[in-house]
């Protein structure tokens, strides 16, 4: 079994704060880490190798050269080999332009390790949330999706997931290959062992640069290869707040809220 | 893709039954001003099995056009039929732009259509209006969990395409009115659908989970402080006949499942009524449900951020405070 996982370096959002005299978002001493969603795909293709130990998982990550430290925690989780994928051609991309060549790097790195039997990814990242890269890859693959899921397993040359819907859980199957995104389930993903950390620190990690992906069309690639434009950004006016009730005891200030709500139908 | 028209599109996600799923009709409200100033006309999309009555809620709910697929192939949704559907109606119609849900299904299907179409989706938004000077639909939507705001467009290539969380609008008061249906046969042989429902576990919790479409919802967060704390949440909420909801530090601690979240990485919720329990108020939670008509916050601390958003709050421990309202709430309804 031969699985990929596609991971993001993204800045911890429940982190950010905001400054309350500009208005603006503070970015600095934001600690970056690894798309907490990335890690429950990674947990995943983990918890396919316990079963089918001659598994491989590689995990592939676009971003900047301090991305590899991401890619250096997912190796000391669960990983077997790591690439990124940088160069400034990809920069300013937006879902479809990410997308697009994330895919052309996925056939590159299979040339490298072999064609992939799945491909996971988190359901979305926590800093841009639009859960797109990973359909959008499965459709520029030409492969079938099933986005988030909780948990998969392999039987009989299929995967079958157990996705959360609306109404609960659904278990679904797809025949290989096959993208899968994920959402929280409600385990925890594993920690690294000592001496996986220390095999990650020493290991190689391989760049991808445009010149490597052969097939690609540039046009199709960054700032120029996006059809969404951001026009502009604010920060989110804040509701002003409305009567806070402090009585002497809470039932008193019980009773006033009942009276409160009573008198505006909201009971 | 060759725009035809100036229409905009809303896509109406239909259940098992062929009924609409509320996120449609909630959009037929933005989606008719937008296509007046986009100098067009609405048009609803159904798709599923057996879906008359989702073509009369389009119908009654602001849609001047209906273009309706119905088949068995759709009656469960799947990535693969519902794609090759709507590529194929926006290939022969060319709409300028199109409107769809951000259930879990309209979050699959938004990307894989906009990919085969190569076009730009905006996902998650909050806000949808048309820019004056260039026409074009700017969406806004949260980014950075909530702490920002984005708004995108979509200059040069079509359809405009964007993806909108339930709750954020409200359905526009319905009228009796015939829109135009135009039925559209497209068959998906079984072999391209390359997905198979084997079955569907449902939630767990007699207690619905539906808190897209709930009224009154109470919500408990860290200050409920286990799995035990839910029970005077709960007590209230049927008192009160509401769904529970959560927040996220309620849920990691897994006290409660995801299902329940209500924020940032869980539902976007718009009731008339939101009682936030032991909850301060993270931007991830109250971008989740700020958008509520009459919200309550009961927590310890008064500085908690969710007095910036409620309407009414009460500084005291919600273990003192819900019992009582629960039983006066009980008394005055009896």
């Amino acid at each position: 079994m031969n699985i990929l996982v596609c991971i993001k370096q993204v800045p911890d959002t429940t982190e950010i704060k905001i400054d309350p005299v500009k208005n603006t978002l503070i970015r600095e001493g934001v600690p970056s880490i690894v798309n907490p969603f990335d890690g429950y795909a990674l947990e995943a293709a983990a918890r396919i190798k316990d079963n089918n130990p001659d598994t491989k998982i590689v995990v592939l990550s676009m971003g900047p050269a301090q991305a590899k430290n991401a890619l250096k925690e997912c190796l000391a989780i669960a990983a077997d080999k790591a690439y990124l994928l940088t160069d400034r051609a990809f920069g300013g991309s937006d879902t479809l332009a990410t997308s697009y060549i994330l895919s052309q790097a996925i056939r590159h790195v299979e040339t490298l390790e072999g064609s992939f039997d799945l491909i996971f990814c988190g359901k979305q990242a926590i800093d841009g949330d639009t859960a797109q890269v990973g359909p959008e890859i499965a459709e520029h693959l030409g492969l079938p999706q099933i986005t988030y899921g909780l948990e998969a397993s392999v039987e009989n040359g299929k995967v079958i997931v157990k996705k959360e819907v609306e109404e609960g859980v659904q278990v679904i199957t797809a025949s290989m290959p096959c993208l899968v995104t994920y959402t929280k389930p409600s385990w925890d993903p594993r920690y690294p062992t000592l001496k996986r950390k220390m095999a990650a620190n020493r290991a190689e990690i391989p760049d991808i640069t445009a010149v490597d992906l052969t097939e690609i069309n540039l046009e199709h690639a960054g700032l120029k290869g996006s059809p969404t434009k951001v026009k502009a950004t604010f920060v989110p006016p804040r509701k002003s707040g409305g009567i806070v009730i402090q009585e002497d005891t809470a039932s008193a200030s019980t009773m006033k809220l009942f009276t409160l709500m009573s008198d505006n139908g909201l009971i | 893709m060759e725009v035809k028209t100036k229409d905009l599109w809303v896509f109406i996600e239909t259940k098992e039954d062929g009924s609409p799923k509320k996120v449609g009709l909630e959009l037929l409200n933005p989606g008719k001003a937008m296509a007046k100033k986009q100098g067009g006309e609405l048009a609803a999309v159904v798709i599923g099995c057996n879906v008359n009555a989702s073509i009369e809620a389009a119908s009654r709910y602001g849609a001047d056009t209906v273009i309706a697929v119905d088949g068995e192939e759709y009656k469960d949704y799947s990535t693969d039929a519902y794609t090759i559907a709507i590529t194929k109606l926006v290939e022969k119609y060319g709409p300028t732009s199109m409107l769809i849900g951000a259930t879990n299904n309209g979050r699959d299907l938004g990307p894989r259509i906009a990919c085969r179409l190569h076009t730009g989706l905006t996902a998650d938004c909050t806000a949808l209006d048309i820019d004056a000077e260039t026409g074009n639909v700017a969406w806004t939507r949260p980014a950075f969990g909530g702490n920002l705001m984005a708004t995108i467009m979509c200059p040069e290539h079509r359809p405009q395409m964007g993806t909108v969380r339930p709750g954020v609008f409200k359905m526009a008061e319905p009228a009796e009115k015939d829109a135009k249906v135009i039925w559209e046969k497209i068959s998906v042989p079984a072999e391209d659908i390359r997905t198979q429902i084997i079955e569907l576990i449902r939630e767990m919790d007699a207690e619905s989970v539906d808190l897209e479409g709930a009224q009154i919802i109470v919500s408990g967060g860290r200050g409920v402080k286990g799995p035990e704390g839910f029970a005077p949440i709960r007590a209230l909420a049927e008192a009160l006949g509401g769904t529970v909801g959560a927040s996220r530090a309620a849920v990691d601690s897994g006290w409660i499942p995801h299902a329940h979240q209500v924020g940032q990485t869980g539902k976007t919720v718009g009731p008339k009524l939101y009682i936030a329990c032991g909850i301060s108020g993270a931007i991830q939670h109250l971008a989740g449900m700020s958008s509520s008509d009459h919200i309550i916050a009961i927590n310890k601390d008064p500085d908690a951020p969710i007095f910036g958003v409620a309407d009414y709050g009460i500084v005291g421990d919600l273990f003192e405070v819900l019992p009582v309202l629960t039983d006066a709430i009980k008394k005055a309804k009896a």
